[in-house]
């Protein structure tokens, strides 16, 4: 993935390599290139999910989001249509979550 | 006197338990082992018994036979640990004072956790095989099956045994076939992962192996509910899979006495050092198995590999020395692929299973990656191997760091990966 107005690098799956370069600016593009129009529940999941990087420094499971960030699990799929903690970790500028072992 | 307390006398539990009551000073360290239930299950056995080929007696053991006399074994649940006291309360009423404490309490399926899934129909036409009472019921419904639609949904990742999965429907296949009923039966394996397994090289694998034995994949599937009068299981993207035979692998979670502790993550899982197995919290409290959060597999090869690393651990810390960090994750697993074969897997924290040799480099006799009848073979003699040389702590023939020599490093044919 190449964004137009931002200069930032990409694993091959889409997600940030350094997520200390995230911008909320950076999240909006990435966003319109998957097709999403972010509202404010968007927001309220990136912030959750950048906050829990903050503090544990990895990107949260779909559990821990609808567990703390009082978004629910049927929400977060009408929200993220194609995978809703991958993506919500992409647009945050986070790897992608290590629940899947 | 000091006490060392094992929390679980699982796979892991007991390792630790016998290894330590060999190595740890008698005159000084009194070792505890706490488990609620009087019975070693054999796990890995569970797979075999919806077929009918082991029975659920080939699975069990007393618990007091497998761990060595000079340990204690009180058998009582957990009711909380409090690691800033240096004590646990046990649900028979006892404290538990201890010095050093070893969590191996593992992990259960939680059924509760997905919507619908225990209401009708429950163990009568949807059943798990992760207990031994599932597996169990599972085979006396399979045996009267005389056709449908089988499927099988892993509800959540991670689970314990990430291959059981795959086993099963491998297995259902020959089973079927066996009886002649192959041709009645479709077969689909559901799954939250995007393919067959949860790393690339051997998802493609055996992602070609589910398709040349014609069962289907449905893949990123995340199960939303339950409809057991319908009989169908929906997704939260909104797709339906009809059954007539749903085989569930419900959430893996750790034991509620860590959620009552206030020690585990989401899932109860207990945050570890990856490398040391200590507690992220507290410095004499080692974690091993499947009550970890690491990102490795939760099996039975890994409590294995963990728990040399927690005894030495252990074993420096009685003597006053900083814990070695000497775990990489390394786990291997047999899968029983039907037709008297298998297929083993080899791999740690930063290398995914690849093609080879196991546990001789460019010798075996185990084939990685590949389906042989050896393998299958292994996975048979491994009830064996388990009773009488894991459990007692006699030492095995592998290494514990997992071995890059003679493995293919490169596979042409999955190249675009």
């Amino acid at each position: 993935m190449v964004l137009t107005k931002s200069a930032v690098e990409f694993t091959a799956e889409g997600f940030m390599t350094d997520p200390k370069a995230w911008t909320p600016e950076i999240a909006e593009e990435i966003a319109a290139n998957e097709g999403i129009q972010l509202t404010d529940r968007h927001w309220v999941v990136i912030n959750f999910a950048r906050a829990e990087y903050e503090a544990t420094g990895e990107a949260p499971t779909l559990r821990r989001i609808t567990k703390a960030s009082g978004v629910e699990t049927k929400e977060m799929y009408s929200l993220f249509p194609t995978g809703p903690a991958k993506l919500a970790a992409k647009l945050a500028g986070l790897a992608k979550p290590t629940g899947c072992i | 006197m000091k006490t060392l307390l094992i929390l679980g006398g699982g796979t892991a539990g007991t390792m630790v338990a016998n290894k330590l009551a060999k190595k740890l000073d008698a005159d000084h360290w009194r070792i505890t082992v706490v488990d609620k239930d009087e019975t070693h299950y054999y796990q890995p056995g569970f797979i075999y018994v919806p077929f009918g080929v082991y029975q659920p007696e080939d699975t069990m053991r007393p618990k007091r036979r497998v761990i060595n006399k000079r340990v204690d074994i009180i058998f009582s649940g957990i009711e909380v640990i409090e690691p800033e006291a240096g004590r646990v309360r046990l649900e028979n009423g006892q404290n538990m004072a201890y010095d050093i404490l070893v969590i191996a309490t593992g992990c259960e399926i939680r059924p509760d956790q997905i919507q619908g899934l225990t209401n009708a129909g429950w163990k009568e036409n949807i059943f798990d095989f992760y207990t031994l009472e599932g597996s169990a019921a599972l085979n006396t419904f399979m045996e009267k099956f005389e056709g449908g639609r089988v499927v099988l949904n892993v509800a959540e990742m991670p689970i314990k045994c990430p291959v059981a999965p795959l086993e099963f429907v491998f297995l259902a296949d020959w089973y079927f076939t066996r009886r002649g009923l192959r041709d009645k039966v479709d077969i689909t394996y559901a799954t939250p992962l995007p393919g067959a397994f949860t790393k690339p090289v051997a998802s493609q694998t055996l992602g070609h192996m589910l398709k040349d034995k014609g069962i289907d994949l449905a893949p990123d599937f995340v199960v939303s509910e339950v409809d057991g009068n319908k009989q169908v299981m929906k997704s939260w993207d909104g797709r339906e899979i009809p059954y007539d035979l749903l085989v569930t692998i419900p959430t893996n979670m750790g034991v509620r006495a860590i959620e009552r502790s206030g020690m585990g993550d989401d899932l109860n899982f207990i945050p570890t050092d990856p490398k040391t197995l200590q507690s992220k919290t507290y410095e004499n409290i080692w974690v091993l198995g499947d009550a970890t959060n690491l990102p490795t597999s939760k099996a039975g090869s890994v409590a294995h590999f963990e728990h040399e690393v927690v005894v030495e651990n252990i074993l420096r810390q009685v003597k006053g020395l900083s814990p070695k960090p000497a775990f990489d994750g390394h786990a291997n697993c047999f899968i029983e692929t039907g037709f008297n074969k298998g297929l083993m897997i080899d791999f740690n924290y930063e290398v995914e299973p690849l093609e080879g040799t196991y546990p001789i480099p460019l010798v075996g006799p185990f084939s990685l990656l590949k389906e042989t009848q050896i393998n299958h073979l292994g996975k048979l003699s491994f009830r064996w191997i388990y009773w009488n040389i894991l459990m007692p702590g006699h030492h095995l023939p592998v290494t514990n760091e997992m071995s890059m020599v003679g493995k293919r490093k490169f596979v042409p044919s999955l190249a675009q990966n």
